[in-house]
């Protein structure tokens, strides 16, 4: 299948793939692009906002969302590759990470089955990972923006049998080297990760345990997330 | 039958209700409203509700046709808020509940404004989006506790829109957000203000001290009109809770949203979410200015699904506190 890349061939494509989900932002379609296997992430308008305001953010995120994932890959962070972006109909065709499942799912599933072996032990080894792949892209300077169980894929080793992590979603991503943005990240991240999956304090710390020990740079983070934790505690309820 | 009288006092609003399963009886309120420019302060408040709360007391009583011996139990808010008019409220709450020989319900002011907007919309398992003068959450129940998924990490949006409002002196009567709606629906023309979301988070901060910089300067030499800056705060505002709430739906798989608090009775909010939940396939449910805005029944609601699940509070544990965060509750009532 041939595209130009021009925004008359563009939705006549979308059409012919497979709407996979609308995600928190985009329309995610599945297909297959120059042969590979393609997730496409369709930012399309959000009719609910000033339509000045949308085109902003959607220009943006779009922007951000490339750039990162370049910034990334560059530094040894997995994240989908880009194979062609259009920024006419705001859409980034991405490789799709063939077979994985969001950590969120896998988490979920692990908890109910008793399948696994040792669960406990099997999920302390991924919030080691996540720690340890945060840390890594926090060193590049990127800040996320979003980092949730959603946002992040696993998939399986072609023959080493190990997981990899994959970190996707960059559209709230921007480039700081601010402790500040840097704790707010993983401000957002604990919360998200708890109220997701119930009684995991344990693991979240171990997963920040991970993190303070893969950066040099985490020492200041952690006291900025601590910070951001307080003002939390402390604000205000009246009303 | 289980009827539950419900006291609520913790901001500038105070109210009595009564609910009989499912059935709002009662429901009378009063408002504390201060001039322009100027906020409510915790012991102005509390004299304020002293001098109304036992005729509203009374008016609620009589407007349900019941008396104190028909009531089965007292329920109050606990917290959050302001300390001075909570514990004004709870102390009359103790009061009766001793004189009329009934036990006592501290409730959370936050699960108050959920239970009453599921009983109102008959909304089975929304997504929350709790919007209120001190309160931004986006919640979503799982396995006993409403779990807060999104929230504000500085200022709240109702807070930031009734600073604005003492800004630029609009009225507080009967409330900034609603004046501020009105003069919004006027508003031409779209001035660009900060956008500050993160993930399921918002911060508004950065928006009110950006506004309240240029607000007088764009006004003095007629860059725009009070109008145009409230149409865009409120753009602004109203699009980033669309987002972040639109976020956590796509995050949990839920395809039903509800608005409690008061910022909820907003119909240009109720609007704009209503317009996202379409582009999604998903329901939108809200209440109108009665039970959104703090009311005593929507404490009595909460209070009935407490009671009925076997909970009680002991006259020695009947206190109040000014931080009690929505996801520190056990939700006994539901599975
Ligand atoms: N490259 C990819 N490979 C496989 N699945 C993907 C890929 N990108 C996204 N997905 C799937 O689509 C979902 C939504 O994509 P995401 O980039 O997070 O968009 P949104 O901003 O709308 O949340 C992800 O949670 C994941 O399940
Ligand atoms: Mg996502």
């Amino acid at each position: 299948m041939a595209v130009e890349g021009t925004s008359v061939a563009l939705p006549q494509f979308l059409k012919k793939i497979e709407l996979i989900k609308q995600g928190a932002e985009a329309r995610v379609y599945r297909g297959s692009f120059l042969g590979k296997p393609t997730i496409v992430k369709e930012r399309f308008p959000k009719l609910y906002r000033h339509p000045l305001l949308d085109e902003k953010l959607t220009h943006r995120r779009t922007v951000q969302e490339v750039r990162s994932i370049l910034r990334c890959r560059k530094a040894g962070i997995s994240a989908p590759v880009v194979y062609f972006v259009d920024y006419t109909s705001h859409c980034i065709f991405l490789e799709d990470i063939v077979g994985s499942i969001t950590v969120r799912d896998h988490i979920a599933s692990t908890q109910l089955s008793s399948a696994q072996k040792s669960p406990e032990e099997h999920l302390d080894q991924l919030a080691q990972k996540m720690g340890q792949i945060l840390a890594k892209m926090h060193d590049e300077d990127v800040v996320h923006g979003d980092l949730t169980t959603s946002n992040m894929l696993l998939k399986a080793g072609a023959e080493s049998g190990e997981t990899e992590l994959v970190l996707i979603d960059f559209g709230l991503s921007y480039i700081s080297a601010l402790p500040e943005d840097k704790g707010v990240d993983m401000y957002v991240l604990e919360k998200a990760f708890l109220s997701t999956h119930p009684n995991t304090e344990a693991l979240f710390e171990k997963l920040l345990k991970a993190y303070a020990a893969s950066s040099k740079k985490s020492h200041a983070v952690i006291k900025k997330l601590d910070e951001v934790r307080l003002r939390g505690r402390k604000r205000s309820m009246v009303g | 039958m289980t009827v539950v009288i419900g006291f609520e006092g913790s901001a500038n609003k105070i109210g009595v209700g009564i609910v009989r399963d499912g059935e709002v009886l009662s429901n009378p309120r009063r408002t504390y409203i201060t001039p322009p420019g100027q906020g409510f302060l915790p012991s102005e408040t509390a004299r304020h509700h002293r001098s109304v709360i036992l005729t509203v007391l009374k008016e609620a009583l009589e407007e349900a046709g019941l008396k104190p011996a028909d009531v089965d139990c007292v329920a109050y808010t606990k917290g959050p808020g302001m300390g001075a008019p909570l514990v004004t409220v709870a102390l009359v709450a103790r009061t009766v509940a001793q004189l009329w020989g009934k036990p006592l319900l501290g409730v959370n002011h936050c699960i108050g404004h959920i239970e009453m907007g599921r009983l109102i919309t008959q909304a089975n398992n929304p997504t929350v989006l709790y919007v209120s003068g001190g309160n931004t959450q986006v919640i979503a129940y799982s396995e006993r506790r409403y779990r807060i998924f999104g929230e504000t990490i500085d200022i709240a949006v109702g807070n930031c829109l009734d600073r604005f409002a003492r800004v630029i002196k609009i009225s507080n009567d009967p409330s900034p957000g609603y004046n501020i709606e009105q003069m919004a629906k006027k508003g031409t023309q779209y001035v660009e203000l900060p956008y500050t979301v993160k993930g399921m988070d918002v911060s508004f901060s950065g928006i009110l001290s950006y506004i309240e910089e240029a607000a007088g300067k764009m006004l003095k030499c007629n860059q725009c009109t009070a109008e145009d800056l409230c149409f865009s705060l409120q753009e602004i505002l109203f699009s980033m809770l669309v987002e972040i709430t639109e976020r956590a739906m796509a995050h949990c798989s839920s395809q039903e949203v509800l608005i409690v608090g008061g910022v909820g009775c907003n119909l240009r909010l109720q609007e704009m979410m209503g317009v996202m939940c379409k582009e999604r396939g998903a329901k939108l449910f809200a209440t109108d200015e009665s039970f959104c805005i703090d009311n005593g029944a929507m404490i009595a609601q909460a209070g009935w699904e407490m009671f009925r699940s076997g909970q009680t509070t002991e006259l020695s544990d009947s206190w109040i506190t000014q931080r009690y965060r929505t996801d520190e509750v056990e939700v006994t009532w539901r599975d």
